[in-house]
């Protein structure tokens, strides 16, 4: 199968496609088991992180999977903000060319960031989140705990929860999803529900209670806090008392179903804490498989060869 | 001044519902005759066998930022790309650094105009001070100093209040206000047309109602008032649709739309590129279909370009930070021909009366006519040329268009100012 340079998204991903980054991060996966988790793949590749939203886990998560393929890893963030006064994301782009870098993992504010620096550059980029429109990394790994366990996708019953309008995990799992063949609703304030995603293959509904109990997997958006106050909708108590996953709804659930999370968690919000640590929720799995999930994508991009 | 023989044209004329072949002999600023096979010794003869002869277009909407970004645009570097685009007229809006509310800058932009001395240059007076939305600009002295119409383009006028007075205070010097209807608490943040295609790119969406209850707004208080209201860039099937019932009703509104929202649709942006990024945004293949709709009864009385340079420093921004707008003089006519002439059959006629005579009218200009003694005002046009527009091409300083370097249709051969050649296309 011809590689792409890039991973930009999953919108324009065939299912062969998605399945050959589940199938890799299986195998590394395994390896992530063994005592010493290392393999030599990516050694004297060079892959910089370059971070203009502050995100922890998503940027230490790359981090570790370009150290268990033995690759060189720098860590770059800078706020947003202070580009916009200096430096643009062409100029940037066209430093980072000038080092010489193998590939660059990038999140930023605006939707199409990633395009830029991909158009712009010979090394490959993994977008690691442009705005509300694509995270395609966190949906592959959403992808992998899914299959883990339901072992397939087709007819697989998956609901999205929460603030879908701004939400870049939402898309690039309905994306993914819709192509792999599962069934996906959305459910959450109509304030937050984006125009016009029916014409997705999306299911749209307002109201939890009336359908939690037909899905196999549900997954809780974070929402923004910030959004409080801004008119989408009255206060996050009554957001809670909606779309908050509580006990009670977590019981109603299918006996197998499952919940998600992409974290950071708003404990007490959209999710309770006795459900984020309880036996349905499987947020730890979805962690450990971004490891996984990255170092396939990084193998990949930066054309790595199985020993 | 040698006379000029345009030989052997199709000269169209929407005025005069002139649509022949003929010859067109121009006599110092003047239109001398229309007759076939005119003999005259002694003047320029431009072949014009298989072209179209026709009067020069005339914009209603342009920005020229002059005063304010010399490195974006001037007078005469826009002046000098509108001649080439076959506009013997624009109108600037008032939108500079700082705003045309003054006398002093109506003189400067008249000024300016007649040193470049390539076409007319009619500048459009801020509604309010500054632009700020609130206090009405001295209407008289800016008319007595030659404004052409009003308009705090760029923006709405957002107090109700302030637009009603501003539409009943027009009514003493007989000019139009023309409105850029979006309100702005529904665009908040938009970049683009809320839809489908918003949805999936994850790009805050500015919806087509944003458009339509201004344009709802401004019908009520233009009735109330009885001024006379030009409503700018209509880009909605809703926005449309209103306009239609209004003029059914009688009412005297008129309005505009540009090239980019009968050619272009949303899900052009779908590779975030920043030339498509303009105010109002491209709209959905429903709402394209109904502009073209909207020109074909008439509901749409003009062809504007909204002709809106930026450098390519600030349009290789991400798109959330690239600022609205896209060049126009250059292609508006290719689009014209590409769409409207070729693929919705429009009559020569009736596309060239929107832009010339009609748009002349909204000012009450006595402009936009070929016809004996009218003022020599005329686009010669090679319909069939096929042609790439390349950034050395384009005579603005400017070359934002996702057209650049594309393949188009349509050409103007020559442009004739007040009886002088302005321009004539090397390539022709």
């Amino acid at each position: 199968m011809p590689k792409k340079k890039d991973l930009l998204g999953l919108e324009n991903l065939t299912s062969r496609e998605i399945i050959q980054y589940l199938d890799l991060a299986e195998k590394f996966a395994a390896v992530l088991e063994r005592p010493i988790p290392f393999v030599p793949s990516l050694r004297g590749k060079t892959i910089l992180t370059l971070f203009f939203e502050p995100s922890t886990r998503t940027q230490i998560s790359f981090s570790i999977a370009a150290k268990r393929l033995s690759a060189d890893i720098v860590n770059f963030s800078q706020s947003a903000s202070s580009v916009k006064k200096g430096e643009t994301i062409l100029d940037t782009a066209k430093n980072i060319e000038a080092m010489r870098v193998d590939g660059v993992v990038v999140r930023h504010s605006a939707p199409g960031a990633a395009k830029i620096l991909a158009e712009n550059l010979d090394a490959f980029v993994v977008n690691a989140g442009d705005g509300g429109h694509e995270h395609p990394t966190q949906a592959l790994l959403d992808l992998m705990t899914m299959r883990q366990i339901f072992g397939r996708f087709k007819d697989l019953k998956v609901l999205i929860i929460g603030d879908i309008e701004h939400s870049r995990v939402a898309r690039s799992n309905i994306f993914g999803l819709k192509t792999l063949g599962a069934e996906v609703a959305v459910c959450g304030p109509p304030t937050l529900i984006p125009l016009a995603i029916e014409n997705l293959g999306v299911d749209v509904f307002y109201n939890m209670d009336d359908i939690i109990q037909d899905y196999d997997v549900v997954m809780a958006l974070r929402i923004q806090l910030e959004r409080q106050g801004t008119g989408l909708f009255p206060s996050l108590r009554e957001y809670r008392t909606l779309y908050g996953l509580t006990k009670e709804r977590a019981a109603s659930m299918k006996q197998k179903g499952v919940i998600m999370h992409p974290g950071p968690m708003n404990r007490g919000v959209e999710i309770d804490p006795d459900v984020a640590d309880g036996s349905k929720s499987v947020i730890l799995s979805q962690v450990t498989n971004g490891v996984a999930i990255r170092m396939a994508v990084l193998f990949i991009h930066a054309g790595g060869k199985l020993g | 001044m040698a006379d000029i023989l345009i030989k052997g044209g199709r000269v169209i004329d929407p005025k005069t519902d002139l649509d022949e072949v003929s010859d067109v002999l121009i006599h110092e600023n003047k239109i001398g005759k229309i007759e076939k096979n005119i003999k005259n010794v002694s003047a320029k003869i431009i072949d014009a066998k298989g072209k179209i002869v026709a009067p020069g277009f005339f914009d209603l909407h342009c920005h020229l930022r002059d005063p304010g970004r010399p490195d974006v645009e001037t007078i005469e570097s826009g002046c000098q790309a509108a001649v080439a685009g076959g506009f013997t007229t624009i109108c600037c809006m008032p939108n500079t650094t700082p705003a045309i509310d003054n006398e002093g800058l109506v003189n400067y932009i008249y000024k300016e105009a007649a040193r470049v001395n390539l076409c007319r240059v009619f500048p459009i007076a801020a509604i309010t001070k500054e632009r700020l939305g609130k206090e009405l600009t001295e209407f008289g002295e800016l008319t007595k100093a030659g404004a052409k119409g009003f308009s705090d383009d760029g923006d709405v006028v957002v107090d109700c209040n302030v637009f009603r007075h501003a539409l009943e205070y027009s009514k003493a010097f007989n000019v139009p206000i023309f409105e850029h209807p979006i309100d702005r608490a529904l665009t908040k943040d938009g970049l683009m047309n809320e839809g489908i295609v918003s949805t999936r790119l994850g790009l805050s969406g500015s919806p087509a109602i944003a458009e339509e209850v201004i344009v709802a707004r401004d019908l009520l208080v233009a009735r109330f008032t009885g001024a006379r209201l030009h409503l700018c860039h209509i880009s909605t099937k809703g926005s449309i649709d209103l306009i239609r019932r209004a003029k059914e009703d009688g009412m005297k509104v008129t309005c505009e739309t540009c090239p980019h929202y009968f050619f272009f649709n949303d899900e052009l942006l779908a590779g975030f590129n920043t030339d498509f990024k303009v105010n109002p945004p491209i709209r959905s293949e429903q709402d394209r279909q109904a502009v073209i709709e909207g020109l074909r009864d008439g509901t749409i009385d003009c062809i504007a370009t909204d002709h809106a340079p930026h450098c390519q420093a600030d349009k290789e921004l991400e798109f959330t930070n690239a600022p609205f707008g896209m060049i126009g003089f250059e292609t508006a006519l290719p689009i014209i021909v590409m769409e409207l002439i070729n693929k919705q059959k429009f009559s020569w006629l009736h596309v060239l009366e929107k832009l010339t005579i009609n748009p002349a009218k909204v000012v009450t200009e006595k402009l936009g006519v070929v016809k004996k003694n009218a003022v020599a005002d005329v686009v010669i046009i090679d319909p069939q040329k096929k042609w790439q527009l390349t950034a050395n091409a384009i005579r603005s300083k400017s070359k934002n268009t996702p057209l650049l370097n594309k393949k188009l249709t349509g050409q103007v051969v020559a442009t004739i100012v007040e009886g002088e050649l302005k321009y004539h296309n090397p390539d022709q």
